[in-house]
């Protein structure tokens, strides 16, 4: 049997919104992080439902994820470089405490 | 010669500029010598030019070039040389270069040296500018330029307070009397659509505007030349202007600036005259002016001041000549008392040289043997001041008061002859105070020494203009050289000659010159036989005594009726300025100031904040597109 488009979507939306609650409630800036990527993959799971469903030859989707894969992998890189140098400024990777841009 | 007029006052520019911006650095006393030098050569132009013109050029128009063409109206850059303007030229470049060659002398200890000289000769420029217009407003641009020099030269030593506030007032009181020049010019353009002199004239004379509005030019243009020529009620500047060096004051403010207002007048005579009441206001300001500043000279011990007071006689009497229909007299009486002015000046500049920048005369006396050159010169031209023939001074100071009373003005002949007594008295006071009698400071005394030859030279030169002029020119009165040479210039439109009789003119000469010997027995009574002596005079005379000391009080009169009205209205004016202009400004920016205070909150530096904000953004977002999609906002 094969599973609904609209059980992926679901699927991906709750993903989606797991990942925004993480990025909304949680302090540590480490698990921030990982919660963005959790919203990303949610958006390449309905990215890869929708290119299965229609039923185009070219895998226009799958590619499109790819890039997405990409892309993160270099925020990850960015986002734990910028996490380090605030860790090495000032001992914590609690962003309530990270104020300095205060205005 | 006459094309090449304007070399007369290029030279001196060229002068200034070369001393103003080389001198500091490299001429250093090579400027008094190049600016000597060209006002010299200016002089020598200007004796070709005025040749030129007693050969019978006696109207030209030299034109430099076109200065403003709007439509029909039209400004040269152009000079008029006429009998007047030549004879101006004449006066104004042959005094100045004596002057220059004086103070090469006299400014030679001075580390401002290079600065005099240049300008000393922006000021001779500015003035020949002055008396060669042939319009009224390049008129004003000399004017303008000559008191700026003015300024620049009494404020000339301003490390020093007096100097400086002394400048200030000179330019102040000037800016006064430029007003009532700028209202008078303006009101010749808004009335005649032109400022040459020769178009205005012309007007004047065949299709003249109202009575009232040329007496409104008329007295406008007379205001200006008040302030300039230091007459009732803007004279309280010229004894100030004492505090620069005493060359300046020889040239400035006695020889040649301050006879710019009488310069003004004489030009333009037609105006005057057919003003109606004008020339009459002309007559009497001079006539009091006279007398008042010959009071207060009587009683003065600076021997600078005595010489600024007498200017201000003198330039009185001047204007009392032109008011009587006489201008010819009052060029005339310019002409010598440039000459003998300038010479009591440079003179009264030797003994301050000479006593170590002393001028109290209370601590000179006795000087006569050290200093015989300085005595016996500035003996002539106070005799030429005190009007004893044949010097010049006696020739024409007598023409104009027998112009007033010949021409129905007893009361200003009388006003004229009783300061000529005072003016006997005081001259032969200065004199016998400074140099006879018993030295009464002997440190001073001692260590006084005649001037050097690059001093004395001038003085002599001018000692021989102050005796020769006079006769050389105005003999016979009332029909001499000068006359027949400047009455084409001057004359007053459809006024018919009063030529006195012989036996009138004998009597009314006789009559100024028993004026004159008598205030200087007087003056020798007392200062020499001490009978009545004059301290005893002074204590009998009290409060009067007192007045005069205190030139009236006038000064101070200023200082409470005007200054301090100004003071109080400025201050209104600087409440404005901080409270309401500067205020709304300030307000603006605080507005500003509080606006970012409250925004700034925003930026609270919480990364969680940034992102609940977005999600929100988004949230909103989705529900408005969703209400798009479902057609809401369609309906």
């Amino acid at each position: 049997m094969s599973v609904s488009l609209g059980a992926f979507v679901a699927v991906s939306a709750v993903l989606f919104f797991i990942g925004t609650a993480g990025v909304l409630v949680r302090r540590n800036a480490i698990v921030i992080l990982m919660c963005v990527e959790l919203m990303l993959n949610a958006a390449n799971l309905a990215l890869v439902a929708f290119s299965r469903r229609s039923a185009s030859v070219d895998e226009r989707g799958s590619v499109f994820v790819v890039f997405i894969f990409v892309i993160a992998a270099a925020e990850v890189a960015v986002g734990l470089a910028i996490v380090l140098a605030a860790y090495r400024n000032r001992p914590t990777v609690d962003v309530d405490e990270i104020q300095r841009m205060k205005g | 010669m006459i094309q090449n007029v304007w070399l007369i006052p290029a030279l001196p520019l060229a002068a200034f500029l070369i001393s103003g911006l080389l001198g500091r650095r490299w001429l250093h006393h090579w400027t008094g010598v190049i600016a000597s030098t060209a006002v010299g050569a200016s002089a020598v132009i200007a004796i070709g030019v005025f040749l030129e013109v007693l050969g019978g050029k006696t109207r030209t128009i030299v034109s430099l070039y076109e200065w403003i063409g709007v439509g029909d109206f039209r400004v040269n850059v152009a000079a008029l040389v006429d009998p007047l303007s030549s004879v101006m030229l004449l006066v104004v470049t042959v005094v100045s270069f004596l002057i220059f060659v004086y103070s090469n002398g006299y400014m030679a200890h001075d580390h401002g040296f290079y600065r005099f000289f240049a300008w000393m000769s922006l000021f001779v420029f500015a003035m020949l500018i002055l008396v060669m217009a042939d319009n009224f407003l390049l008129l004003f641009v000399g004017w303008e330029g000559v008191g700026l020099c003015s300024y620049l030269l009494i404020g000339f030593w301003f490390e020093r307070p007096a100097p400086y506030v002394a400048a200030k007032k000179a330019f102040v009181m000037n800016r006064i009397g430029d007003w009532g020049y700028t209202i008078g010019m303006i009101t010749i353009f808004l009335v005649f659509n032109s400022l040459n002199f020769t178009d205005v004239f012309a007007r004047v004379e065949e299709n003249p505007p109202t009575q009232s509005v040329l007496t409104l030019i008329a007295i406008a243009l007379f205001f200006g030349a008040t302030g300039k020529s230091a007459q009732l009620p803007l004279y309280s500047w010229l004894p100030d202007a004492m505090e620069g060096p005493t060359p300046v004051s020889a040239l400035i403010h006695a020889a040649t600036m301050v006879t710019a207002g009488v310069y003004l007048v004489a030009r333009s005579t037609p105006l005057f005259a057919a003003a109606g009441p004008a020339l009459g206001i002309v007559g009497i300001v001079g006539a009091v002016t006279a007398i008042f500043a010959a009071t207060i000279a009587l009683v003065q011990f600076d021997i600078k001041r005595v010489m600024a007071y007498s200017t201000v006689s003198q330039l009185g009497y001047m204007f009392l000549a032109l008011g009587v229909g006489a201008p010819v007299a009052a060029i005339f009486h310019l002409a010598t008392h440039a000459f003998f002015k300038a010479l009591l000046f440079l003179g009264s500049g030797s003994v301050i040289h000479a006593v170590g920048g002393e001028q109290d005369m209370r601590k000179m006396g006795g000087l006569r043997r050290k200093l015989p050159v300085t005595y016996w010169t500035m003996l002539l031209a106070g005799g030429a001041l005190a009007a004893l023939p044949p010097l010049a001074g006696f020739w024409s100071k007598d023409e104009i008061v027998g112009a007033a009373f010949t021409n129905g003005y007893p009361i200003l002949w009388a006003i004229g002859i009783f300061t000529a007594v005072l003016t006997a008295f005081y001259v032969t006071r200065a004199l016998w105070m400074t140099f006879h009698g018993e030295p009464r400071d002997h440190h001073l005394h001692d260590h006084a020494h005649e001037s050097p030859g690059v001093m004395t030279l001038p003085l002599m030169a001018l000692a021989v203009g102050t005796v020769v002029l006079g006769f050389a020119i105005g003999w016979p009165p009332e029909a001499g050289f000068i006359h027949r040479f400047l009455t084409p210039s001057v004359e007053i439109p459809g006024e018919s000659e009063h030529v006195a009789e012989v036996g009138t003119i004998v009597v009314l000469a006789i009559v100024s010159l028993a004026a004159g010997v008598l205030g200087i027995l007087v003056a020798l009574a007392m200062y020499v036989r001490r009978r009545p002596d004059p301290v005893a005079v002074a204590r009998a005379a009290g409060p009067y005594y007192r007045i005069l000391v205190n030139k009236y009080y006038i000064d101070e009169l200023y200082d409470h009726r005007f200054v301090d009205a100004m003071r109080a209205l400025f201050g209104i004016a600087w409440a404005f300025d901080i409270h309401i202009v500067d205020g709304i400004a300030n307000r603006l920016g605080w507005l500003a100031v509080l606006g970012g205070g409250g925004l700034r909150r925003v930026q609270t530096g919480i990364v969680g904040n940034y992102a609940l904000t977005i999600v929100a953004g988004l949230l909103v977002l989705l529900v408005a597109y969703g209400g798009y999609a479902a057609g809401v906002f369609t309906r």
